[in-house]
């Protein structure tokens, strides 16, 4: 499973009412291109900070499940974000970690996640759900009963490396904004 | 003036969802949010976690603030100018001033020079709170950032803010 093999399951296990927060580079650019939506909030810059922005939509809407959809190079930028997230215990928050152990929107450079175990980390910070997938039935699976159950829950997916890119996200970032603040 | 009038100037002002990580001059502010219960106080490990928080707040309908040092305003400028700025997302920073005037801790005398001077660079306005402008602070800042869609900044220096007041 490559990473936007890995964004496809996961657009496909949703219905309409959940909102996607999506990490900057390469992650953003494939759910852009492989399905665009008012609801997916692109992060352009601010790496490191999509687990805090899907914290501060889950809080602010408890109604509403909030995906974030995240790379191992963004959360180690911000490993606290996991205690602040453990901390408040939101049900309505799912991480998804794209986990290729590498900065592949920078050219590959290798990552810490190879030896720091991210659903650990998460697991001891006190997330309800931890979970590390491999294969896309099993992703399938475990994103079924993340949306069923409370969270907040990590799923750490292992990918491939890939050579695809996805052209640049396109939208103005007040339009990004303003299409995903009226849903 | 006192932690609670404050506070209750930025609740009268629709504030409701409030982030960041403590100071000595912010204590009683923080202390006193933390036991309201009317509004969200989530405490964060770093300055930048709070303004991405802050960003999903207000994307998520509240009215957010950040409280920080002024250490910690400068630790999250990439997050300021590459979210906050970028998208314009309006939030109210409350922004302690260690160093104010060189008296103070030496971690602090640097930051403290230039401070206003990074917040004018990057196009946050600033109103520095004092005894007496505290209610036309906050309503300018307010202002600033429902007219311009941006960030602004109240700077409070050790003093103008305790419980006992």
């Amino acid at each position: 499973m490559n990473r936007s093999e890995a964004i496809k399951i996961v657009v496909n296990a949703l219905g309409e009412k959940e909102l996607l927060v999506a990490a900057n580079g390469l992650i953003s650019r494939d759910l852009a291109a492989l399905k665009d939506a008012p609801r997916n909030f692109y992060m352009l810059g601010s790496m490191g900070l999509g687990s805090s922005i899907g914290l501060g939509i889950a809080l602010s809407l408890p109604n509403r499940k909030v995906i974030v959809l995240d790379g191992d190079g963004n959360i180690l930028m911000n490993l606290g974000s996991l205690a602040t997230i453990g901390s408040l215990a939101p049900k309505n928050l799912i991480h998804v970690v794209l986990d290729n152990e590498s900065h592949e929107s920078t050219g590959g450079q290798p990552t810490a996640s190879r030896t720091t175990k991210i659903d650990k980390v998460a697991e001891a910070s006190g997330f309800r759900i931890t979970e590390k997938v491999y294969d896309a039935q099993t992703l399938k699976k475990v994103l079924k009963n993340s949306l069923k159950c409370q969270g907040p829950s990590l799923i750490l997916v292992k990918i491939e490396r890939s050579d695809s890119v996805a052209p640049r996200v396109l939208y103005e970032p007040v339009e990004i904004r303003e299409r995903f603040k009226i849903m | 003036m006192k932690a609670k009038d404050f506070c209750d100037l930025l609740k009268q002002q629709g504030f409701n969802f409030f982030t960041g990580v403590p100071c000595t001059i912010l204590k009683d502010i923080i202390n006193f949010l933390t036991r309201d219960n009317s509004i969200i106080y989530v405490p964060a490990t770093r300055e930048e976690e709070a303004i991405g928080i802050a960003t999903g707040a207000y994307l998520g309908g509240k009215k957010p603030v950040v409280l920080m040092q002024n250490t910690g305003f400068s630790n999250s400028i990439g997050a300021i100018t590459s979210l906050v700025l970028l998208y314009k997302i309006p939030m109210l920073f409350v922004i302690s001033w260690r160093g104010y005037k060189g008296k103070d801790a030496p971690e602090h005398r640097i930051i403290g020079r230039c401070v206003l001077k990074l917040l004018e660079d990057i196009d946050v306005p600033a109103q520095i709170l004092t005894e007496e402008n505290c209610e036309k602070a906050v309503l300018t800042a307010v202002e600033v950032i429902s007219k311009q869609q941006t960030p602004s900044a109240i700077m409070i220096r050790a003093g103008i803010i305790n419980e006992q007041k």
